[in-house]
């Protein structure tokens, strides 16, 4: 057998990947692969291993058997934070944002920029203007309106607190955006914008991983549907030539997938 | 906003009230002694602010700083120990203090409320043990150099209030300035986004209450130099006073907002209600009562404000 070799033009990819807890198999061989700037939609029941498989993708667990690999390098992940080092950025369904923190700050959270010289790297001192100078240039890119960097995300409206979320995680990734059901909480227009925002990350060159419950959204942005039952991916379907109806057959296994 | 300059105007208005009542008031020899009177509680409160921040609660400083005072009067004077070392002595048993507790909030994720509330009857009991409930007197001049005074513009002022600021302009710094203090804003905000971004929340809450220990130390040296004693049953008032003060400065019980600043205004709150009432000739019965009622207000204010944000 030859050593594990990555498909050529994939931005990720795992292979084989097996997670079980206790007696129960999350992951039973999953296969995955995600194009470069393309917005793959992974979508599945409940228990269907779609969490799991995030989770791995993200560092937040560690798969017990399977490869991962990023720009064709093997790569192994053992917390989020070394995912996030490799440019694989996630946001979480609830936001991960600090509600009395700015929006520079919260942009920034966890690596915070220092004033050059003495002041920062004696005396550690933030250089707050810079943060938020980078954070509007940021959300002025992504075309997220809101007021001033300096005012707390709690006074932002549901879908602006999603926009910063967005925009944290599209400022650092370097490959790869995850978004757990970013619209789950959103009404209809704040989803709109949203889906608007997951576009404009992927055409700034990004690959976007985007979990959903929501099929409309899904066949309205997806390049690609990756259908998850039982713990493998058991379709990957192009929502061009595939019904919404023939995907959710799939997804439950009314449906048998295509060879 | 309302949140930071509220206690301000509190202040001011309590100072403006007394200074109708007394003529002795607004002078600079008892403004001094206000600050004098402040400067222990003051220093207890910046710790006290620290560990509120991260949505905990110290309900033992008063009674590691008394531990703290009686270890470093006693190494100095019974056991002959320069002072210096008597004094960092004191600083390391605080400090270890601090340790304990806040190991016990990350490692064994035990409620700050519960963990403090047992560290505050251990460092007691440990306290009358190691003191067998006797005032340590007959210190070595050193000991209480903070107590002395310099004069500012025919006032004298003490060197221990100097400290005292110094402290909080420290404080202010690294919190507002530094990614360090902004982290601990984080933590106590939202705790699962501070782990999320990469924060490791439980060696900044660790952090918190090791360095709330220590200034508890420098408190118990500041309590040192104004009495000029080591006194096992210092810090009782301390104790809730210092979680009085930071509460009505502003910074919330539900952690993640406040201001350091602000303690310090919540301290001279109190420290001016204390002798406004004592130069109105009110008992100290009445300064408690009313202490406990501006506690509850300030509370309060905290919840309905927090209520009118929460979308």
């Amino acid at each position: 057998m030859t050593a594990p070799r990555a498909t050529p033009n994939l931005v990720m990819e795992a292979r084989g990947l097996i997670k079980r807890y206790g007696h129960v198999t999350a992951l039973d061989h999953s296969d995955f692969e995600l194009r470069d700037r393309e917005i793959l939609a992974v979508i599945g029941d409940n228990g269907a291993g779609k969490s799991t498989l995030i989770k791995a993708l993200s560092g937040a667990i560690t798969p017990d058997a399977g490869e991962i690999f990023l720009d064709g390098e093997r790569v192994h992940f053992r917390t989020p934070m070394d995912a996030r080092r490799a440019g694989i950025e996630t946001v979480y369904q609830d936001l991960a944002i600090a509600p009395a923190l700015s929006i520079a700050e919260n942009l920034f959270l966890g690596r915070e920029l220092r004033r050059p010289g003495v002041f920062g790297r004696v005396l550690r001192m933030l250089d707050t203007q810079r943060m938020h100078d980078e954070s509007a240039t940021h959300l002025r890119e992504l075309n997220i309106a809101v007021g001033s960097t300096r005012q707390p995300v709690e006074t932002l409206s549901g879908g602006q607190r999603q926009g910063v979320a967005v925009a944290r995680s599209a400022a650092f990734a370097r490959h790869v955006v995850i978004m757990d059901e970013p619209t789950a909480a959103l009404g209809v227009k704040q989803s709109a914008t949203v889906l608007d925002l997951i576009r404009r990350v992927r055409d700034r060159g990004l690959s976007v991983v985007l979990i959903s419950h929501d099929m409309p959204h899904v066949f309205e942005i997806a390049d690609r549907i990756h259908v998850a039952r039982l713990g493998r991916r058991v379709a990957l379907l192009d929502p061009r030539t595939t019904s919404m109806s023939h995907a959710v057959g799939v997804m439950t296994g009314a449906i048998a997938p295509d060879p | 906003m309302l949140g930071t300059l509220g206690p301000l105007i509190a202040l001011v208005a309590a100072a403006a009230f007394f200074a109708t009542r007394s003529d002795r008031f607004l002078t600079g020899d008892n403004l001094s002694i206000v600050l004098q009177q402040v400067m222990v509680v003051g220093v207890i409160a910046i710790g006290q602010t620290l560990v509120i921040l991260t949505a905990g609660v110290d309900l033992s400083c008063g009674a590691v700083m008394a531990l703290g005072g009686i270890v470093m009067t006693k190494f100095a004077s019974e056991l002959g120990v320069p002072v210096p070392l008597a004094i960092a002595s004191g600083f390391v048993v605080t400090a270890l203090f601090g340790a304990i507790n806040g190991l016990l909030v990350t490692r064994v994720k035990l409620p700050p409320f519960i963990v403090t509330l047992g560290t505050l009857n251990i460092a007691f009991a440990v306290t009358q043990i190691y003191s067998s409930s006797q005032t340590v007197t007959e210190l070595p001049e050193t000991m209480h150099v903070l107590g002395g005074t310099f004069q500012l513009g025919g006032t004298s002022v003490v060197y221990g209030v100097v400290l005292m600021l110094t402290l909080y302009v420290v404080a202010w710094f690294v919190l507002r300035q530094t990614p360090a203090g902004r982290h601990v804003y984080a933590v106590g905000n939202n705790p699962e986004a501070a782990r999320l971004t990469g924060i490791a929340t439980g060696r900044v809450i660790l952090g918190v209450y090791v360095i709330a220990g220590m200034l508890y130390g420098i408190a118990a040296l500041l309590s040192v130099a104004r009495t000029g004693v080591g006194d096992p049953n210092a810090g009782q008032t301390e104790n809730l006073d210092a979680i009085t003060a930071v509460v009505l400065g502003g910074t919330s019980l539900f952690g993640g907002r406040g201001a350091v600043l602000g303690s310090l205004v919540g301290a001279l709150i109190v420290g001016v209600f204390r002798n406004g009432l004592t130069l109105m000739g009110v008992s100290s019965v009445y300064q408690i009562l009313i202490t406990g009622i501006l506690v509850i207000l300030a509370v309060a204010t905290d919840q309905l404000s927090r209520m009118g944000t929460r979308s």
